[in-house]
Order: structure tokens, then sequence, then C-alpha cells
């Protein structure tokens, strides 16, 4: 079986004014077909640009790295991710259906197929009621989700996000987590997913991969265990399976074990 | 006029309001409150310069040698309601000849229309450069300069020049007419805004923005027409309207050093001479050149409602 992603002995340093900064050094990851991956780390330990080396938006300095079998930048071109920001970045002049028709302009598929595919995800996304409405009449969630519809609209086989909830509110987070759970078992897509919260790492996720700074590299790889098939939802949350995992990634976040009950009781 | 001179090198972007009240009553009465206050500031002024007339010494207000304030006689100041009087009344003594705010009308129409071809040009160049601008760095560097260089030039050193070689453009019978002339040397005062507004409009996008389009393995074309053009336009409005502005006072000043004679420039001059006989008659063609600038920033600002969905400021 192919591999989604495939990352061997990847490096990548910044030349900045006050010399060489070291991104990442000597990363090892494959991610699977359908395969949810989280990467998780404190800030500068490059996880963003673990993804942004995998979108092709950077080029690594050593290593090799394979989207679908192919060079990233081949895989770019032909439109085998889709990519969601921290920021939503819609079009603040484009209604939430022609910032999701974007990508489908783009690449000149035929108006008809076009406004199908954007009513599609818009009731994926469940924002059928707000196509003609501007970003602005949006609320923060709601624009996130305009964004991961844009990033489904060419119905990728791998989605990278980047921080996509980490500007939201905690209840549309949550809610946020499980929509986006939804669809990714929907559809289908691998998921390469960079945030650095813990228990949305966990919900999410059939493996988090926990990295540290300074030079960037991976320190473990933890697999949930949770199954694709298994609902995300509040019951989760509250399973001690549940808490457990969050446990042991905290625990290789911080490279000691943490064993306080008052910690775990969140 | 004035009221379009803003830097031209650092244009605040304009959003449009966010809310959008479903009250009508309410946006009626605020647009009847602008003409009102429109309509006072005009008799304002009227006020102040007959105030001023009524009140001042004859010979003006002098600091030491010099003359602050202007001399109140009617020849320096003439009464509000003998220039709009004035504008009723034939251009000259003569039995036929047409009433005076007719020929400031006419002349008003024929510079207006020199300035829009002029704008249009300018426009388009502005426009042409900036795109070239941000496409290719070199060219950037190499031609911002001169672009800068180029607004130092003394419009009326390369008037008459413009002219003179105009006059000698032939091309298959058909001739450099006078008033290309003036719309070029427009053209040459109006691009400027618009190739620096432009430009830091065409620059504007967040990275977000073209990184997700650089994702999506869009061409630099797609990049320009889906994002950067219409991110620029709130960039875009204040330089057009500043185009907008010089072109008018270029075709003006163009039309009088190069010699043109229909258009309102001409008028200008010759009224002014005629001063001394009939001091309101000279002030005729002034209101002429403040209703060109009017005009010309109405039609800007009408411009700026058609495209107000890309003034939409993004809220996050």
């Amino acid at each position: 079986m192919q591999e989604t992603v495939r990352i061997v002995g990847v490096s990548k340093t910044f030349a900045t004014r006050s010399g060489e900064v070291h991104a990442l050094a000597d990363v090892d990851l494959t991610v699977g077909e359908g395969e949810f991956v989280s990467l998780i780390g404190p800030s500068g330990c490059g996880k963003s640009t673990l993804m942004r080396l995998v979108a092709d938006l950077e080029q690594p300095s050593a290593g090799t790295v394979e989207v679908f079998g192919k060079t990233p930048r081949q895989a770019r071109n032909d439109q085998d991710y889709g990519i969601a920001f921290q920021q939503a970045g819609l079009l603040p002049w484009r209604t939430v259906a022609a910032n999701i028709a974007l990508p489908l302009e783009i690449h000149r598929v035929g108006r008809a197929e076009r406004k199908q595919r954007v009513a599609e995800l818009a009731e994926l996304v469940g924002l059928s009621d707000f196509a003609d409405h501007h970003p602005d009449q949006l609320s923060g969630g709601m624009q996130q989700r305009v964004a991961i519809a844009r990033a489904l609209a060419e119905r990728p086989r791998l989605l990278l996000m980047d921080e996509p909830f980490g500007a939201l509110d905690e209840m549309t987070r949550e809610r946020m987590q499980s929509e986006l759970a939804r669809i990714a078992v929907e559809t289908g897509a691998a998921v390469v997913f960079v945030t650095h919260s813990i228990p949305e790492a966990v919900f999410l996720s059939d493996r988090v991969v926990v990295m540290s700074p300074r030079p960037g590299r991976i320190t473990t790889v933890i697999t949930t265990g949770i199954g694709r098939d298994v609902a995300r939802d509040e019951a989760l949350r509250e399973s001690p399976a549940f808490f457990e995992k969050v446990t042991e990634v905290r625990e290789g976040l911080h490279g000691v074990p943490v064993r306080s009950p008052a910690l775990e009781g969140r | 006029m004035s009221a379009a001179l803003v830097d031209p090198t650092n244009p605040v972007p304009e959003t449009a309001p966010v809310a959008r009240s479903g009250h009508r009553g309410g946006l009626w009465l605020a647009r009847a409150r602008a003409v009102g206050l429109g309509l006072l500031g005009l008799l304002a002024v009227a006020g102040l310069w007959e105030a001023y007339k009524a009140l001042g010494p004859e010979d003006g207000v002098l600091v030491g040698e010099n003359r602050v304030l202007p001399r109140t006689t009617d020849l320096a100041m003439p009464h509000v309601w003998d220039m709009v009087q004035r504008l009723g009344e034939p251009v000259t003594s003569l039995g036929d000849a047409e009433p005076l705010w007719r020929v400031v009308l006419d002349a008003s129409v024929v510079s207006l229309g020199i300035a829009t071809v002029g704008w249009l040009v300018g426009t388009t160049v502005g426009l042409l450069l900036a795109v070239l601008m941000q496409r290719v760095r070199i060219a950037e560097w190499g031609l911002l300069p001169w672009i800068v260089l180029s607004q130092t030039v003394p419009l009326i050193a390369f008037a008459p020049v413009v002219r003179s070689w105009g006059s000698r453009i032939e091309i298959a019978g058909w001739e450099w007419p006078p008033w290309l002339s003036v719309a070029l040397i427009a053209s040459y005062l109006a691009f400027f805004p618009v190739a620096v507004g432009a430009l830091k409009g065409l620059q504007s996008p967040d990275r977000i923005h073209t990184e997700l389009l650089r994702s999506y393995a869009a061409s630099a074309t797609d990049t320009l027409r889906k994002v950067r053009i219409p991110a620029s336009v709130p960039y875009l409005l204040p330089a057009l309207r500043l185009g907008a502005a010089s072109a008018v006072i270029g075709g003006v000043v163009a039309e009088v050093s190069t010699g043109y004679l229909d258009g309102i420039g001409r008028l200008l001059v010759s009224y002014a001479g005629q001063a001394s006989g009939d001091p309101a008659k000279a002030w005729a063609p002034i209101f002429g050149a403040i209703g060109l600038g009017l005009v010309a920033a109405g039609f800007v600002a009408l411009l700026g409602v058609l495209m107000r969905n890309y003034r939409r400021g993004e809220a996050v």
C-alpha cells in the first residue's frame, strides 16, 4: 500500500539575520491512507514548518518528502491536498459560496458542476443558509467552516491543517472538532493536523506526533487507539481511555511522568 | 478640489461600515443631513466673504509691508450676489452675446472632456505600470525612482514642448489635434498617484491569501485577477480620486501653457485680464473650475459605491 505522506531524514534551516535557525532536524514520518495524524509541540518546534514542507510552501534543506509517491511540487500542481490555516483567510469581497468556489474557479471547473459542488460542501459544513453572506457577517467558527469547505472543494485525499481552531473559543472549538472528525470519516481523507492543544490532538487523531524545539525533532509518537469508527462526542471526552492518552501525550511533551491527579481532572 | 488631496504614498484603506442596519428612514435622514451640511458650508463661506467685506478695512490687513488679507473694495472682492448675477448677464456688451454662464459651462464641458481622456489614459498607464512593477521586482526597483522623478518636472516647462512635438505629428493624413497635447499632459499628472497607489494595493494581499493561491498552483494571472486586483480597490480609490483631481488641474494649467483656446483655462486668464473693468466676471470661470473638480470627485465617488463589495473589512 502506498503511503499518503513519506518524510525521510528531513532537515530545514532558515537563514536569518542573526544566523541560521534549525527549524527541523532529521525528521522521519509516514502518514497512511485515511490516517489522522496530529503534530503537537511548543512554539518553535517546527510543526508548522513540517506541514508546510508537505504543502510545498517551503523546501527541505535535506532529506526527501513524498506525497502520494510524488514530489510535493507535483502533488501541489495535481491538487492532491487541501489546506486550511489558523486564520480562515476568506476573501472578504466574496460570498461564502464564492469563497468555497475559488479553487474550483482557478482549476476551470464548469459553472454547473461548480454550483453543485459548492452546494454539497455548504451542506457538509452546515452553512447552506449562509451561502450568500459575506465573511464579515459570519462568526469566527463559521468562517473557519467555510475555510474547511474550501479546502475540501476538490475532494483531496489529504487535508493539511495548521492550527485551524487556534483562534476559536473553547465551546466553538469542541464543536468544530466533532465536525472535522465527522468530515474526515465521510471523505476518507488523510489529515495532517498541527495543534498545540493536547486534548484536541488526542480527540481527533489516530496518531499524535510529539515534537520538541531547537532543533525541531520528533520525540515520540503516540497511537491513541481510538478508531475511526468511534464517535467523536462528549462521551469520548469523558472516557478514561481518553484521559490516559492525554496524560501520555503530556508526559511525552514534558519528557517526564506527570502523575498529579489534580491535573488529570480536566 | 482640495478634498482629494491626500498623501498618495500612504492611502489609508477605506473600509465600508460593517453594520448594515435595515433602517431605510435612518439612511435618508443621514443623506438629507449630509446635503444640509454641505449647503450650510457653502452659506458659511459666502457669509464669511460678505462679513469680511463689510467689516474689514478697505485697504486690507497689513502686517508691516505685507498685506495678509485682501482689500475689501468691489474691485478686489465683488459681492457674492454680484458674481452670481454676472453669470446671468451676456459675456460682452455686443447685442448677440451669449450669457456668461453658458460660455463658462461650454468651456467647462470641453475641459472636462479633455481631463477625462487624460484621466483614462493616465489611469490605464498607471495600472499597467503597477502590474508590471508588482510582477517583476527589477521593474519596481528600476521604474519607481523614475516615476517619482517624473513628477518633479514643472508642468509649464514641458507643456510647450509637448505642443510643439504634437504639432509635427501627422500619421496618414491624421493630424495631432491641440486638445490631445492637453490631454497628454493631464494624463502625465494623473498616472502617478494611480501607479503608486495601485502598486501598494497589488502588494497588499495577506500572506495567507497568496499562499492559498500558491497551494492551488494558480498562475500569476489568476492570482492577479482573483486576489491582487480586488484587494487593491481600497488603495486604488483614493489614488483614482487624486488622479482625477490631478487630471483636472493639470488639464487647466496645460490649456494655459499650450495656448489651447476652447477650455476653461483660457477663460480664467482672459477674464482675469478684464477684472479691472468687470471684477465679477473674473470669478465665473473659477466657479466653472470648481464645478469641474466636483464632477470629477463625484464620478470617482460613484465608482467607490459600485465597488463597495471590495471595500469590506474582513471581520476575523
